[in-house]
């Protein structure tokens, strides 16, 4: 009996330990391929070369371009995505009705639940032709529409985060800002906002993350094209799409150009992981500040 | 105006915005949706499903793509729910405070923040290369398995945390040991929101494209996998090949594959959301 009640919870304990083997595992093979990648490309020129055509005749690898189609299509996203997910978190918090509240925040769920791949096709086929109808000049492929269509994607990242964050302020502070006499709207921005700052922060530091490691809608709608702008009419290529460029075609492993897709992934790991790590500190550091 | 009147129109015309912002979401994927049915649902028929996939669009099917589907959803189910609702019951009912078991919290928090495509590159030297086992089912299923095996552990725990503290005293107290009363108490007692969660997990599972690409399923698979060795594709694979393509006619094809991705991807989520409503209206602790 003993000995298997000890048998059990090793068993049940190696299951939780193997989590720490995947993030050995990640690092491992993102840090192992990498290396050698760097071998024979210095970090100098990952770092300030403002090409990168790794997969050309005359190889550059700056990394640049990639980042800056990631910061373009990010930056989009989180313009589209905190403004309206801020306001439904407000609005859901101070202004509906509880029944409304329990019945809208599924279905702003069911967003979140569409596969990205299924986004992607949106912003090629509908949102690109329909910008383009009144922005001439807009590419095929843009990382405009991929940005926007990923911003709607992440709007219940947002709102459910932001309004955990404002239904937490505790009743006393809403209640005293009316008996100030001030409105809703004076309570929400006066009160209730700044006292959920920091979890509105992480809300949108979570959203960033997300957006920065987000996928197949930029590989479909944003473009395969590396370019230093900050344009958002014209094609470029992310991070993650480069990834994909990548395993489609068939370069051999063991290949200078194989090595680049690590790069590239320990670039991104680097940015998501600070990311999380941040919000998992401001959560830890800030949370428990009412109670 | 006097400053109060002011006032209350901002708060009016912000009441306004707000409904304005609820909706508008909810309207562009309405909008979405109506138009992917118009441009799609004439081509679903008997053949598009089980037809293989063809260089030509009208004879194309996607018989490959859903049959890999369904086999990557049976093998990330057996391999990831077992590994983590183990690792869920470890942490809520064994772990103590320890700085150990901290650790592994945050652990799982951030590899719960990991982008799909890092777990791809993971699965393509480690599955792929290391174990050499190639682009098929298996290596697919492993990846996924760890892409999802986070989500599986938070949505365990949480429905184990929901099992009142009296139940498992009540177990103690007739002599159970603490593995029997979490076989025979706690566990049939979270089972329902475990199963949500796990429901909820393999939704998001049959969406992934990235992590697969990058492992190397391929998107023209002429043949319907046997076995967890074959080489395979899945429908979200097949979906951006057909997106990617100039003509109009595989838009028409990718249009309609949708609709069967997103009837599975919506069954999955109705599944969970039925589950935990019933979960909730019938326990009473």
């Amino acid at each position: 009996m003993r000995v298997q009640e000890k048998i059990i919870e090793g068993l049940l304990w190696l299951s939780a330990a193997i989590t720490i083997l995947i993030t050995v595992s990640i690092i491992w093979v993102l840090l192992s391929e990498s290396v050698k990648f760097f071998s024979e490309v210095s970090i100098v020129r990952f770092l300030t070369e403002k090409e990168w055509t790794p997969l050309f005749a005359e190889k550059k690898f700056g990394i640049m371009p990639l980042v800056a189609g990631t910061f373009l299509t990010t930056v989009i996203a989180i313009a589209v995505a905190l403004p309206i997910g801020l306001t439904i978190a407000i609005y859901l918090n101070e202004y509906a009705h509880a029944r409304f509240k329990t019945f809208i925040k599924p279905l702003l769920e069911v967003l979140a639940t569409i596969p990205t791949v299924v986004y992607g096709f949106f912003a090629l086929t509908v949102v690109t032709p329909f910008l383009q109808s009144f922005i001439p000049g807009l590419a095929g492929f843009n990382a405009l529409s991929a940005g926007i269509v990923m911003g709607i994607m992440i709007i219940p990242m947002i709102s459910s985060l932001s309004e955990d964050a404002i239904s937490a302020v505790p009743r006393s502070l809403r209640e005293a800002a009316y008996g100030m006499g001030s409105t809703r709207l004076q309570t929400a921005f006066g009160v209730m906002v700044p006292a959920a700052s920091s979890g509105i922060l992480v809300s949108v530091i979570l959203a960033i993350s997300r957006a920065v490691g987000e996928t197949m809608i930029v590989a479909i709608a944003a473009g395969q094209q590396p370019r230093l702008t900050l344009n958002p009419l014209v094609p470029i290529e992310t991070i993650t799409t480069y990834i994909v460029q990548v395993s489609l075609g068939d370069v051999p492993h063991g290949s200078l150009e194989y090595r680049t897709i690590f790069a590239a992934g320990m670039t991104l790991f680097v940015f998501t992981f600070l990311l999380n790590n941040l919000s998992f500190w401001i959560k830890k550091k800030y949370q428990e500040k009412y109670d | 105006m006097t400053n109060s009147e002011k006032n209350r129109l901002k708060d009016k015309a912000f009441q306004v915005f707000g409904v304005f912002c609820t909706f508008i979401g909810l309207v562009v994927l309405a909008i979405f949706l109506i138009d992917i049915v118009i441009e799609g649902v004439a081509r679903i028929d008997w053949d598009f499903l089980t037809s293989l996939p063809s260089r030509r669009a009208a004879r194309a099917g996607i018989l490959t793509a859903w049959a890999g589907t369904l086999w990557i959803l049976v093998l990330s189910a057996i391999i990831a729910f077992p590994l983590g609702i183990a690792a869920g019951i470890y942490l809520e009912e064994y772990a103590k405070k320890t700085k150990l078991s901290n650790f592994l919290e945050i652990n799982i928090a951030n590899l719960a923040g990991v982008p799909s495509i890092i777990y791809g590159l993971l699965g393509l030297e480690l599955f792929v290369r290391i174990m050499n086992l190639g682009g098929i089912l298996l290596a697919g299923a492993l990846t996924l398995s760890l892409l999802i095996l986070p989500i599986v552990i938070v949505t365990t725990r949480e429905a184990i945390k929901a099992v009142p503290r009296t139940i498992r005293d009540g177990s103690f107290a007739l002599g159970a040991s603490k593995w029997q009363t979490v076989w025979h108490q706690v566990l049939p007692a979270s089972f329902g929101g475990i199963l949500t969660g796990v429901i909820l997990a393999l939704s998001r599972a049959v969406g992934e494209a990235a992590p697969l690409i990058v492992i190397g399923a391929l998107a023209y698979v002429p043949f319907v996998p046997r076995s967890p060795m074959d080489e395979f594709t899945v429908l979200p694979i097949q979906i951006f090949n057909w997106t990617s393509r100039p003509q109009a006619a595989f838009l028409t094809n990718a249009a309609a594959a949708i609709i069967i991705l997103l009837l599975i991807t919506f069954l999955l989520n109705g599944i969970a959301v039925y589950l935990r409503h019933r979960q909730q209206k019938k326990i009473k602790w």
